[in-house]
């Protein structure tokens, strides 16, 4: 006989594949130079409840979470009795869909035999909404562009123009929105096309079973793994560079016997400009920290994402409310695993690691007005992760977010610029038992005889990464400008004249347990190596007789 | 009686055998022989598998007429860490290229993962200034006065072989030359790899990667190369030897020494070629090539009878099976997506009550339960003699000692017991659960190549291929099969159907619509030049064929198109039909294009190749018979999950025009064919097995 529980497990590994190829497809077809080279996408499979099922693993974890939750709202917004084969619904509203205007969101409900027996939803990022551009500038939603509330996109196959017409006349990339939009379309109909293929080769007719099945499991296992932890409340204060001023990010994380909650409360409220983080964006970066630590092994999904909860006061900094602009919500977001773990370290002190650079160094370069020349470049440049418990944190590495760095040959090629070093930035990284890992040193300028303009939303300036369990802060991040040594903010339009060099150092990572306790062998090699100098080597690890 | 005139011997030594094929001039396989590989001294398992068939074909070395060879020696000695002691030299201030690389973790959830070692440590890496842009224009000079400290860096290093990537050198090697030149004068007995000779493609980590990779495993393979050809002249061998490369073709030893990273992985692509060429002899458009080993499976799609090719892949990752976790090798290659499914794939059950199977593998040794050779994790092949579909007694014609009861405990143990399913059940699901992990890698690769998988046919080969054929093509939606002759060795038979050939690659960005097609035909010129020189020296009279191809993307993008160009210099009057092209590739893939986008172009290759050698013929398929069985076998039937009577056949014995139904076991040496219930058998005209899934068995 052939046992159910292995077809059931065989339709789940199916469902994960079908919505990994879903994603490839999308970055494939996809303009947007975030979607290609960071994966920022999403795609994943619903149940008729709205119950998430499966979800790719793409390059960064701002979607963790945030779409199950927007799926749960459009089916709440949408009567199923009122949906048609071939209906595509979306929105790009950030506190339903990913937290700022350009993460588009569709969502499509699957028929089969004439019944609504699920869902499949993507997201990708467009490359421009209109507003002042992708950058912190905005000081309300309406500076920052176009909101598109939950609306149906496509009717019975047939795509609404006019939606598709405002979306282009107000973008400077009509050609590549609409190029992305498409593409999502496609994703949504073809992991319905799979989902279907499926369950007519596996002759099931609908879903119920797999859903409580792979739902059940997975929420097994995760509470298997939080009941292994230590119960109670651990409080953390973040204190990050913010805007102008300084701000302080609360939580508090309370392990309870069947499910994880963190709260914000104390957080500093909301800034004018563009780097207020919707909950849901904040859930997500916040979620997959624990989730690294607690049950990595399984998929995301309904079941294994329910025992963790996230809350915060209404109009803090991490759970902005409309009108408040969001469009540099990365920029904290990602510091918040930093601010998690030091909630999850105080219960697990030798599993968290400790702080890194996290966000990620964006070095955003456009053409000055005035210039000829026109040219626009995404460049992102990390700093180093915390060192880990049992080994050294990585040099110029993302994370949270799994963004690509650049290359300096192909940067090159597509904008007027020249690089004069990409190197590590030698004793950047945390000192400690372990260590952790190494920022890393740009220099660049204008090729031609024309000024650059740089648009900053980094962190960790005045705010370096903390070391851990005696471990030492790695060093800040340090933007200047030579000649003249001129030193900027990490927040902020800047003009690159021609003829100066910008120098850009990202952070390192915070160092893990005394310094004194490093072995002498990973002195030796940090030393030869010259991550390490001789002087960091003598003042910092020198043995306590 | 054999005709002995115009024989030719392919030799493929794997990690654990030599497979070795002797072919006639009309292409038909004379002998075969698997014989251990010798690592210490890999020639002389060669030798021992080249006497064995000569021997069998009543030949002698004399009547050998081209001899071509494939080893994983190269890539074992990157995945062993056997190469030699290595150095950089980049460019002053970008002396972390190694260590920066992506900047990226590949794998999202794991806090303690541990990058690739990409060979050379930090402080092997040295750095000389000048500098060249990206049009290849000399911004700073090269700082010649400092080349000869770095001679002095490096023998204080003791090292063998260095490797040198500057900036933009694709685009200007003048600093890399004259670099190598200084060097010389320095450090004469240093072997130098230069990234715009073995690589040159923008994107200076793949490049650097590539060149550190070549140089490590130049001088061990130097040696290698040498000591074969040494010891086969010896024998009284008089023809050429070429080796088989990554791409899919043949080259000489004199070019494999000098660039021997493009031998690695060269034994898999043998496969890609044989069923490239059974496509073509079938006038099978659309293929897919199914090779399922001891410890993993690769499929390969082969559109108009060429295998699909990629110009990246990776070596050494630091999780076998996890994309991004090695280092980029930026060499032509047959695109294989490789999975960690073999007969030896262990099955496991973890945390969550989910059965695992693989990646990891027992291999051959300890190989799986029922080997009792000291393995005792079920395996997938202790899952099939489970099931029935291994005979135990014709098991490895016999040599090797099955223990069904070993596989049974074994299954009971580690899957029955945590699963509560009887040993036959665990076995099943062992079987559902790697049959569908390999459908959905097909499925999956298939999409990133932009293609579907419906109406291709699969060809299967390799040890386990035959007897999983059926099982993995229902899961994949695809319903005709074809199992070669000698499906057991399928890559040594297909190193005798590759053309000399020779491919380069080379970056040069530009827009469509500002083609500079002057410039760009004397940069074709140069890459025809270098491609000729190569491939005449080891087809010194063939005339030549010629491929070149733009990759092409919509700016802005950064996924390119192939586009195939017209093998001639390019007039500005082109430009609209290469327009159109991209258009119709992309919206065959995309679904629509999108108007008013400029196009880009950023690399251009350029194939040579010899014609490629006799054309398989497929005889017409004579009048169909029905086939008889030599007995009879219990199976669980994989369509129902019950226990049912199939019917046994020797392979020896079917005639060209034997039909036979599922369910069904076609017997032969090294393999078995399963024929699930749901498909039937015919024999074709040159001994091929067709498996046609019937339509009245489909749901």
């Amino acid at each position: 006989m052939i046992q159910s529980d292995t077809r059931l497990q065989v339709m789940w590994n199916r469902l994960l594949a079908v919505v990994e190829e879903q994603g490839q497809a999308l970055i494939r077809a996809a303009f947007s130079p975030i979607v290609r080279e960071c994966g920022d996408i999403s795609a994943g499979i619903f149940d008729a409840k709205g119950r998430m099922l499966a979800q790719a693993v793409t390059g960064t974890p701002g979607h963790i979470n945030t779409m199950a939750e927007a799926v749960k709202t459009l089916c709440v917004r949408f009567a199923q009795s009122d949906m048609k084969p071939g209906d595509i619904y979306m929105t790009n509203d950030p506190w339903i869909a990913s937290g700022h205007l350009n993460d588009f969101l569709l969502m499509m409900p699957v028929f089969y035999r004439d019944q609504v027996i699920g869902y499949t939803a993507c997201t990708s990022h467009l490359v421009d909404l209109g507003g002042l551009g992708m950058g912190p500038e905005g000081s309300d939603i309406f500076d920052e562009g176009l909101l598109i509330p939950p609306c149906k996109l496509v009717s019975q196959g047939e795509v609404n123009a006019l939606l598709l017409e405002i979306v282009k006349a107000n973008s400077r990339e009509p050609i590549a929105n609409e190029g992305d939009i498409y593409a999502l379309i496609a994703c949504c109909e073809a992991g319905s096309d799979r989902l279907v293929q499926m369950m007519r080769e596996f002759d099931i007719s609908d879903l119920r079973a797999l859903s409580d099945y792979i739902i059940e499991t997975s929420r097994r296992g995760t509470l298997a793994a939080i009941a292994a932890l230590p119960k109670g409340t651990w409080r953390h204060v973040l204190r990050v560079d913010g805007y102008d001023d300084e701000i302080e990010l609360h939580a508090a994380l309370t392990i309870a016997d069947d499910h994880l909650l963190l709260d914000f409360d104390g957080t500093a409220s909301c800034v004018g400009k563009g780097i207020n983080v919707p909950l849901n964006y904040a859930t997500a970066y916040s979620v997959f920290a624990l989730r690294c630590i607690i049950g990595a092994d399984i998929p995301n999904n309904a079941g294994s994402l329910d025992p963790f909860r996230v809350t915060g006061p209404k109009g803090c900094i991490l759970n902005a409310q409309p009108p408040a602009p969001v469009a540099m919500r990365h920029t904290l977001g990602q510091m918040t695993p930093d601010l998690v773990y030091g909630c999850l370290s105080q219960a697990l002190p030798d599993r968290v690691p400790a702080e890194g650079a996290s966000c990620m160094y964006d070095l955003p370069l456009r053409h000055a007005p005035e210039a000829t020349d026109q040219f626009a470049l995404e460049l992102v440049f990390n700093g180093g992760t915390g060192a880990r418990p049992r080994i050294d944190g990585l040099s110029a590495t993302a994370f949270p977010s799994g963004v690509w760095g650049s290359q300096i040959e192909t940067t090159e090629a597509v904008a007027p610029v020249l690089f004069h070093r990409r190197e590590l930035r030698q004793d950047s990284g945390g000192a400690g038992r372990f260590r952790g890992g190494l920022g890393q040193h740009i220099e660049l300028s204008a090729t031609k005889n024309q000024d650059l303009m740089l648009f900053l939303s980094v962190e960790r300036i005045k705010n370096p990464a903390s070391g851990r369990d005696g471990g030492l802060d790695g060093a800040p991040g340090r933007i200047t400008v030579q000649p003249g040594n001129r030193h900027l903010p990490g927040k902020g339009e800047v003009r690159i004249r021609a003829g100066e060099t910008l120098s850009f150092e990202t952070p390192g990572g915070g160092g893990f347990g005394l310094p004194e306790h490093r072995s002498e062998d990973a002195i030796l090699t940090d030393v030869q190596s010259g991550l390490v100098s001789h002087e960091q080597a003598q003042n910092l690890y020198r043995r306590q007789k | 009686m054999i005709h002995t005139d115009g024989l030719r011997l392919a030799i493929d030594i794997g990690g654990t055998f030599t497979d070795t094929v002797l072919l006639n001039r009309a292409s038909d396989v004379v002998a075969t022989a698997k014989t251990p590989t010798t690592p210490q001294r890999p020639a002389l398992g060669a030798l021992a598998g080249a006497a064995h068939v000569l021997d069998d074909a009543g030949a002698d070395w004399r009547h050998v007429t081209g001899l071509i060879h494939g080893t994983t020696l190269a890539t074992n000695a990157l995945i062993e860490r056997r190469g030699a002691a290595t150095a950089t030299i980049t460019t002053h201030g970008f002396r972390d290229i190694l260590e920066i690389a992506y900047e990226r973790r590949y794998s999202q959830y794991a806090i303690d993962l541990v990058k690739p070692d990409l060979i050379v440590p930090r402080t092997h890496s040295l750095t000389i200034g000048g500098r060249m842009d990206v049009s290849g224009h000399e911004v700073s000079p090269l700082d010649e006065a400092h080349v000869a400290a770095l001679a002095t860096e490096l023998k204080a290093l003791e090292v063998e072989a260095v490797a040198i990537c500057l900036l933009h050198s694709y685009a200007n090697p003048a600093h890399e030359l004259r670099l190598r030149d200084l060097l010389a004068l320095h450090a004469p007995d240093l072997v130098v790899s230069l990234s715009h000779e073995v690589s040159p493609e923008a994107r200076e980590f793949d490049r650097l990667c590539t060149t550190i990779a070549n140089a490590y495993v130049q001088p061990l393979m130097a040696g290698y190369l040498q000591d074969f050809e040494t010891r086969f002249r010896q024998k009284g061998l008089s023809c050429p030897i070429l080796m088989m490369t990554a791409g899919g073709g043949m080259t000489t030893l004199e070019t494999a020494a000098r660039l021997p990273i493009r031998l690695v992985e060269s034994g898999p692509a043998g496969g890609a070629i044989l069923a490239a060429r059974i496509a073509e002899a079938t006038s099978e458009a659309s293929v897919l090539s199914f090779d399922m080993g001891g410890t993993t499976a690769k499929l390969c799609l082969i559109d108009d009878f060429r295998p699909q090719t990629a110009r990246k892949f990776e070596i050494s990752r630091a999780e076998r099976f996890i994309r991004g976790s090695g280092m980029p090798v930026r060499i032509p290659v047959i695109e294989m997506i490789e999975i960690g499914a073999g007969g030896g794939s262990i099955a496991s059950v973890d945390r969550l009550g989910r059965l695992q199977v693989g990646p990891h593998s027992a291999g051959s040794d300890p190989g799986p339960a029922a080997f009792g050779k000291g393995g005792d994790k079920p395996t997938v092949t202790d899952a099939d003699l489970t099931l029935g579909l291994i005979e135990p007694a014709r098991f490895a014609e016999g040599r090797l000692k099955i223990d069904p009861d070993a596989a049974h405990d074994a299954l009971n143990r580690d899957v029955g017991g945590p699963l509560a399913l009887g040993p036959d059940q665990a076995a099943f699901a062992i079987s559902e659960i790697v049959d569908e992990s390999m459908a959905g890698a097909g499925r999956m690769h298939a999409v990133e190549s932009g293609k579907d998988l419906g109406n291709r046919l699969m060809i299967a080969f390799g040890g386990n291929g035959p007897l999983h054929a059926t099982r993995v093509a229902r899961r994949a939606q695809m319903r005709r099969i074809l199992i070669p002759r000698d499906p057991g060795v399928g890559s040594a038979v297909g190193f005798l159907h590759a053309p000399v050939s020779y491919e380069v690659i080379r970056s040069r960005h530009t827009r469509l619509d500002t083609l500079d097609t002057k410039g760009l035909n004397q940069f074709f010129d140069a890459m025809q030049a270098e491609a000729e020189q190569v491939v005449r020296s080891g087809a010194p009279d063939a005339p030549l064929l010629q491929r070149r191809v733009a990759y092409m993307r919509y700016h802005g993008q950064g996924h390119e198109i192939e586009i195939k160009l017209p093998n001639r210099a390019l007039t500005h009057s082109d430009v609209g039909a290469l327009k159109a092209a991209f258009e119709v590739e992309y919206s065959r893939q995309f679904s629509r294009v999108v108007p008013g986008m400029v196009i880009e172009i950023l690399n251009w290759g350029l194939a040579v190749s010899s014609p490629p050698p006799a054309h398989l013929t497929c005889p017409e398929v004579p009048r169909l018979h029905r086939a008889v069985p030599t007995g009879s076998r219990q199976i669980l039937c994989d369509l129902t999950g019950r226990w049912r009577s199939a019917d046994v056949f020797n392979r020896a014995d079917l005639a060209p025009g034997a039909e036979l139904t599922g369910p069904a076991l076609i017997v032969e040496a090294q393999t078995t064919t399963f024929v699930s219930a749901d498909f039937n058998a015919t024999v074709d005209g040159h001994g091929n097995i067709w498996l046609t899934q019937q339509q009245e068995a489909q749901k």
